[in-house]
């Protein structure tokens, strides 16, 4: 470079430093270089976004099936020799007899498909589509109103998570086809029969490949006529061989009937948690307009339960919110204090110099710890029963308290040197300047601070974890020495339980989760445009 | 009857009531004789003196004691039970070994707490409760007694004590100090409970049976906690790091950019748009990150990771493609950083002084080469910091790992595979009916003892950096 500004100008050719052909090249490749500068930091603030987004998007994708659940609507005889056997009509004794309502319901359910009582797997596999305590909201109904006793009532049974999910597409995906031109049923022998008038063709309009490939079934055809239903076995260019799979109420009428169809399943039995029977049996209920499909209020309302179609947050939320109060009793004030203690009392010495090191350094130690803090000193040396709200709060106030007090300190270093010295001036005590004036002035922002600290501790899982709060939960809790879960613990519970169900599950547990932080962010955001102040310097 | 609800009263409630009551009283009492000061002319008025004072002063030295008591009472009233129905038992408990003997006290202690237990076939044993619980209940009204007694005499010093010196605001203002300064001091106990409980609870660990040495420990290559066998916990250690490398090479770039991007480039009508959403980044529960990295990301690593070995040239295994993978834990993790990298670089690029930038721009720099140039230097320290706090949290990070990177202890290079970590281990290791006196679970003390010396160790150097460097610029 510096060469060139030595060289003096040659006329006619321009050479400048700052105009020549190859200043010009050097310019556009830096200007170049700033581009690519730019874009590489407007690309990582726009991955930052697309995480947000993308995460936001598969949860609640996921979660969409879970805000509602299909229920069995089915009309009942409230018989009172199964329900209320000893005559003495106790309600609490109606309302545990879960085994009676059961068989009441699966009564119901013979009448309505009397071929499931030929035979046990049959039956058994009817009745696997209810889970047993399905039948406690009837039971508790009932126990309610006596006077419906022999009775015939209509009742909503929420339906197992595999047939739900079916219904759903979740699992099983399945499709439709509406089978035409056919001239007849015959019965060949057995089980068997041949639809003939129908052949290959029509199935293969929608799937080109053929129903089921010798040794390789890439899925399953189920035939239906009416309420009877076949298996598809062979199909040949003029008929479909089938084997029947459940016969309707009329059993000796195996004749044609409307509709026909056949049901594209995309999976085989082997591959799925619900098998082609109660595939058919389903299908059946649900075009006699006896499936419906509900919001899940059980979601909030129900407790925990190792059937994902009958759990819910109701105890985990009621968790929550005693181990937050505990928490904020605990570090709120604790962290106010001490904040006034080293902001407007504390003389600075090497006492309040380690104490505020040692706060900045627990504000950035990992959550876990103060677990192992919370099992080795509330669990061990003082013998605090586990998974209960008190010695969760108080684990969660120690993990906040620097996140309140370096809040509160903040929020207290923004008051104006003047106001104190005005106080002071007329007379005031220490306390009296602080207590009076300083602190009502950095309110909002103390206030603030706490919020934000207590939604760290709302969706903090990790040290809760380590004091047994994942205990197994199915009453609300109403005071902080009963055993409790919390949200968190609870989407980790659920996340790791086993069935397809407990996913979209977690999921809507997820957004319960986010939205109660939403709201406890939204608060804060209102404290602070309400209430805060900007001093003129 | 008063008995034994006294005796069942929780303890928390017999001390808020009491003392309440009694700091209540005191008060009232104390209002109402306001100090003469008040009464007198102008001329002798006393500087500093208001009745409200008085009243405050009187009621805090009556409660003092009062509150002493009481919880005096709470730690001791099972032991003291205890002594007093020894003497009642039936001789062939009365004579038993003391050991014995002291395993039925506390049998009897612990029925008599919980209300609602169900007799036992033990009729003896019952009857027994039953005196328990009046004796408790005796002490209880006993120790409220002396409580109130106690307040009385410390209401009457202090009302005495008050007339001759008659300032109580420098009474108050040092009760005040002291009870603030109490509650700044809890920050330190805090550490203290962490660091003596970790190390103790380490001590006790390599002290059993069964145990390894230190180096056996630290650099063995076999863990196996579980069955209380091996515990080389040199696959955790690496677990650990290669994760949290991973989630540093995600999050350092993406940090460092958008921090360039938020204080260099973005107008503030677009920054007051991005600064919310790293806002809602960093408060996503850890979690709902785990969930996230668990059901999406994972399975798509996996299937990546498959396609990769069915490409012609690579060998089939080439990937181990396990579902649950150290790298769809550390992509995750490394989005969870993201904002703890941005907002901390955002302030230290804040701090550099303007007039360095426009020296740089006035020497006809463009604005990318001024800040790799100018500002990027000047404010490195405190980037390195950003990037240790960002590691310290990638180290200490427990939820995205349980859920998402596996239960495997293995050293192994391939990020496909699953691992586990230190924190993932304790919560494993902890989680569920734990007896404190196993190897297993001192070994997670042990692991919990190593988190805490390493990010402890990061923390400090960079608080110390950043707390340098602002003290240089401001």
């Amino acid at each position: 470079m510096s060469k060139q500004y030595n060289k003096p100008a040659m006329a006619g050719i321009d050479d400048s430093p700052f105009t020549g052909a190859n200043a010009l090249k050097r310019l556009k490749r830096r200007q170049a270089a700033e581009r690519r500068f730019q874009a590489y930091s407007a690309t990582a603030i726009g991955l930052a976004v697309l995480a947000l987004i993308v995460l936001f998007s598969s949860i609640i994708s996921q979660a969409q099936s879970a805000f509602s659940k299909h229920y069995l609507r089915i009309d009942l005889p409230l018989e009172r020799r199964i329900i209320a056997p000893d005559a003495t009509l106790d309600p609490v004794r109606i309302e545990s007899n879960i085994s009676g309502f059961n068989k009441l319901v699966k009564d119901r359910l013979i009448l309505l498909f009397p071929d499931a009582a030929s035979a046990t797997p049959k039956t058994r596999a009817l009745f696997a589509m209810l889970p047993r305590l399905g039948v406690l909201p009837v039971a508790r109904k009932t126990a309610a109103n006596l006077d419906m006793l022999g009775t015939r009532q209509t009742f909503d049974i929420v339906v197992s998570d595999d047939a739900d999910l079916f219904l759903k597409q979740k699992i099983g995906r399945h499709q439709r086809l509406e089978l035409s031109g056919a001239t007849s049923l015959q019965h060949r022998s057995g089980p068997n029969y041949t639809l003939t008038g129908i052949g290959r063709g029509q199935l293969a309009t929608s799937y080109p490949a053929t129903p089921r490939v010798a040794g390789q079934p890439a899925r399953d055809i189920l035939v239906r006529s009416g309420q009877n239903w076949f298996t598809l076995v062979a199909a040949s260019e003029t008929g479909l061989d089938l084997k029947t799979l459940t016969i309707g109420a009329s059993a000796e009428d195996l004749r044609l009937a409307e509709p026909l169809e056949a049901l594209i399943l995309e999976t085989v039995e082997t591959d799925r948690n619900i098998s082609n029977y109660q595939i058919a049996l389903l299908t059946n209920l649900q075009d006699q307009g006896r499936i419906i499909r509900k919001f899940n209020f059980d979601l909030l309302s129900r407790s925990d339960s190792t059937y994902p179609e009958l759990a819910g947050a109701a105890a985990a939320i009621a968790g929550s919110i005693l181990t937050m109060l505990v928490t904020a009793i605990f570090a709120i004030p604790i962290g106010i204090l001490a904040a006034i203690y080293l902001e407007e009392f504390a003389r600075k010495n090497w006492l309040t110099g380690i104490i505020q090191v040692n706060i900045n350094n627990l504000a950035a130690v990992p959550s876990i710890i103060f677990g192992l803090l919370g099992a080795a000193i509330f669990l061990n040396i003082f013998n605090m029963p586990r998974s209960i709200p008190l010695v969760g709060g108080l684990v969660l106030g120690l993990l906040i308290l620097p996140t309140i007090i370096m809040a509160s300190q903040a929020a207290l270093q923004a008051v104006p040197q003047s106001v104190r010295n005005a106080a002071l001036g007329i007379g005031a005590t220490r306390a009296q300047t602080v207590f009076h004036h300083t602190l009502p002035l950095a309110a909002p922002g103390i206030i603030t601070g706490a919020i934000i600290g207590m939604a760290r501790a709302l969706g903090e899982t990790a040290p809760l974890l380590l004091i047994g709060m994942v205990a197994f939960v199915n009453e609300v809790p109403t005071s902080p020495d009963q055993e409790a879960t919390v949200l968190p613990v609870l989407i980790f519970k659920w996340f790791s339980g086993a069935e397809r169900a407990w996913e979209p599950m977690t999921s809507a547990l997820v957004l319960v989760l986010v939205g109660f932080l939403i709201i406890i962010n939204l608060i804060a955001v209102a404290v602070r445009l309400k209430f805060d102040r900007r001093w003129s310097p | 009857m008063i008995l034994t609800s006294l005796a069942y009263l929780p303890d928390a409630s017999l001390l808020l009531s009491v003392t309440a009551s009694v700091g209540f009283t005191a008060f009232i009492f104390a209002r109402r004789n306001p100090p003469p000061a008040l009464t007198a002319t102008i001329s002798t008025f006393q500087f500093g003196v208001r009745a409200n004072h008085k009243a405050f002063f009187v009621a805090l030295c009556a409660m003092a004691p009062a509150l002493l008591i009481l919880l005096v009472h709470i730690l001791s009233v099972d032991r003291m039970a205890q002594a007093l129905i020894s003497y009642e038992l039936a001789d062939n408990i009365r004579y038993l070994p003391i050991l014995e003997r002291q395993v039925y006290l506390d049998k009897l202690a612990e029925y008599a707490g919980m209300e609602a237990a169900a007799p036992t076939n033990d009729a003896f044993f019952n009857a027994a409760r039953q005196r328990f619980i009046a004796l408790k209940g005796q002490l209880t009204l006993a120790a409220i007694g002396v409580a109130i007694l106690a307040a009385s005499g410390a209401f009457l010093l202090a009302s005495r004590e008050y007339r001759n010196h008659s300032s109580s605001r420098s009474h108050i203002e040092i009760v005040i100090n002291w009870v603030l300064f109490l509650c700044a001091l809890i920050a330190i106990l805090t550490t203290l409970g962490i660091v003596v409980s970790l190390f103790l609870e380490t001590l006790r660990f390599f002290a059993t049976a069964g145990s390894p040495s230190l180096p056996a420990f630290i650099f063995g290559t076999d863990w196996n906690a579980q069955t209380e066998e091996n515990f080389g916990a040199l696959p955790l250690f690496f677990g650990t790091v290669i994760i949290a490398i991973l989630a540093m090479i995600v999050a350092a770039p993406i940090g460092l950019f958008s921090a360039i991007f938020m204080s260099e480039y973005a107008s503030p009508k677009v920054r007051s748009m991005i600064k919310p959403v790293l806002e809602i980044l960093a408060g996503i529960p850890t979690v709902v990150y785990g969930f996230f990295a668990a059901l999406t990301v994972a399975p798509l690593i996996r299937r990546g990771a498959e396609w990769i070995n069915n490409l012609p040239i690579v060998p089939d295994d080439f990937f181990a493609a396990q579902p649950q993978s150290a790298l769809a834990a550390a992509i995750v993790m490394g989005i969870m950083i993201v904002p703890t990298v941005s907002s901390l670089s955002d302030d230290i690029i804040n701090a550099v002084p303007q007039s360095l930038r426009e020296a740089a721009l006035a020497v006809g720099t463009t604005k990318s080469e001024m800040i790799k140039g100018v500002v990027l230097p000047v404010a490195l320290p405190g980037i390195i910091a950003a990037l240790l706090l960002g590691l310290s949290r990638a180290i200490g990070e427990t939820m995205i790992v349980v859920m998402a990177a596996g239960q495997r202890a293995q050293i192994t290079l391939d990020p496909t595979s699953d691992m586990t970590t230190i924190t993932a281990e304790i919560v494993a290791l902890l989680t569920g009916d734990t007896a404190f006196d196993s190897v297993k679970t001192l070994s997670a003390f042990a692991l919990g003892s190593v988190l805490f010396i390493v990010t402890l160790g990061f923390n400090l150097i960079a608080l110390r950096v950043v707390r340098t460097y602002r003290q240089k610029y401001e």
